[in-house]
């Protein structure tokens, strides 16, 4: 079951990165970012896990109750922030890109002339 | 480099990172067996020494809060960003307000979107006060909480015109809202060292574990962060907005 | 490990994929923003609800809102 809850962030790394590198689109490379970024998220917190464990809130709880690893969980919260702030800019950066080139397609911007 | 190569390259990369990857992953513990030292030090911890029950984020403010307000000024260089990027250009000009998003004629909104935006706007407000002064009670905090606010707002302009939410962005109080939200970390961080300890000590009366008035300065930090995201959310969404409804091109030249 | 947990993870394997195999952006953005709540699910199941919490915000909220204001713009054009 290891091979599970280890196995499903190596898949969303490499499926992700499929979509960045055979994207015709530059919003869908931008969307396929995001589950790269989901897959750190993923790893940290399997990592952290710890069977029959609670979650480490001990507003109803008592504070002896054994819990997960809150560290890795302040680490996850980080990195879903930074995900959405650098999505946002890169949208930002592709609507301009669209105004001025007419086309999203990674392929076909690259083989625009340099002005 | 044509698709097909490329793609190809790409698989054997790939099935090499992965390869890479998995040999790695086989020397972490077994699933479920974590015994990370910090994490059980805090968890035993964090309660009685700050009198906070959110584990979490006594992490994010308090014992490592210098890491987040890094965080928050990712996010405020961000929102900055967006506005520089999507600033009018030359070659174009703020038009009048008009929804060209598709070209057809758009529908005036119906009455039922109306009714249920104006239903759900003040209880989305409300719960995201809720879940920014609750932050260091239950699961929730300054971000979760901003980003709900933010929501509520635009919940404004589903329901109703986009002149509405355009007030808001020449709204100067957005604007000071985001950077009063930023500054106020730091000086929060600041009393730490006027109290004559470390920047970003947890120096305020630690209160009774449970109440609202909790936690020293966590509180307090939640507050400022909601503020910032908030304000900052909604300035990053006007910006998006202002670019299909009101910019235009210069008529007779190309964009 | 519990069926649960095996069961949520292999969802959002699939989840994934489903999101890079979608071409169209419109439609990613609404797979996009199913696997954030499958993801937000999975944190839930992990014992970890700050995280879920902050998940669902982002990326089943404002992460397709974003999308959603982008292609407004591409597909409005400069009409």
């Amino acid at each position: 079951m290891s091979v599970l809850a280890y196995g499903v962030p190596i898949w969303l790394l490499v499926v992700g990165l499929y979509g960045i590198v055979t994207s015709r689109n530059l919003l869908h490379q931008i969307i396929s970012l995001s589950v790269v970024q989901a897959s750190t998220s993923v790893l940290l917190l399997t990592v952290g896990f710890r069977a029959g464990a609670a979650a480490p809130v001990f507003a109803d709880i008592p504070a002896t109750r054994p819990a997960v690893d809150p560290v890795v969980q302040a680490l996850s919260l980080t990195d879903a922030v930074v995900g959405a702030t650098v999505s946002a800019l890169l949208l930002a950066v592709a609507v301009q890109v669209h105004k001025r080139t007419g086309t999203l397609d990674p392929d076909a911007l690259r083989r625009r002339p340099e002005r | 480099m044509t698709p097909r190569v490329r793609r190809v390259v790409f698989l054997v990369a790939a099935g090499a990172l992965a390869g890479v990857l998995a040999w790695g992953f086989g020397g972490l513990p077994r699933f479920g067996t974590f015994d990370g030292a910090y994490g059980q030090i805090l968890n035993h911890v964090a309660v009685p020494q700050r009198h906070i029950t959110d584990v979490v984020a006594a992490v994010n403010f308090d014992y490592r809060g210098f890491d987040t307000l890094g965080e928050e000024f990712i996010f405020f260089a961000a929102v900055l960003g967006v506005a520089l990027i999507l600033r009018t250009q030359r070659g174009e000009h703020a038009g009048h307000l008009a929804d060209h998003a598709t070209g057809r004629a758009v529908p005036p909104t119906s009455d039922a979107v109306r009714v249920l935006g104006l239903l759900l706007t003040p209880p989305a407000v409300l719960f995201s006060i809720y879940v920014v002064t609750h932050g260091h009670l239950t699961p929730g905090g300054g971000f979760q909480g901003g980003v709900i606010l933010a929501t509520g707002v635009l919940l404004i302009y589903l329901a109703g015109e986009f002149d509405d939410l355009h007030g808001l962005y020449t709204e100067p109080a957005l604007e000071r809202g985001a950077a009063v939200g930023v500054a106020g970390y730091v000086a929060i961080g600041l009393l730490g060292m006027a109290a004559g300890t470390a920047f970003l000590d947890n120096v305020l009366p630690l209160g009774r574990l449970g109440s609202i008035f909790s936690a020293g300065t966590v509180p307090l930090i939640n507050l400022s962060v909601g503020l910032e995201i908030a304000a900052g959310l909604v300035l990053l969404l006007t910006n998006f907005l202002h670019q299909t409804i009101v910019i235009r091109p210069v008529v007779g030249r190309s964009a | 490990m519990s069926g649960l947990e095996a069961t949520v993870l292999v969802l959002v394997g699939m989840g994934g994929t489903a999101v890079v195999a979608v071409r169209d952006p419109l439609r990613q953005a609404m797979v996009a923003s199913l696997f954030g709540i499958l993801l937000a699910i999975l944190f839930f199941v992990l014992q970890a609800p700050d995280v879920a919490l902050s998940e669902i915000v982002v990326g089943a909220v404002a992460l397709p809102l974003m999308i959603l204001l982008s292609l407004a713009k591409i597909r409005g054009g400069s009409r």
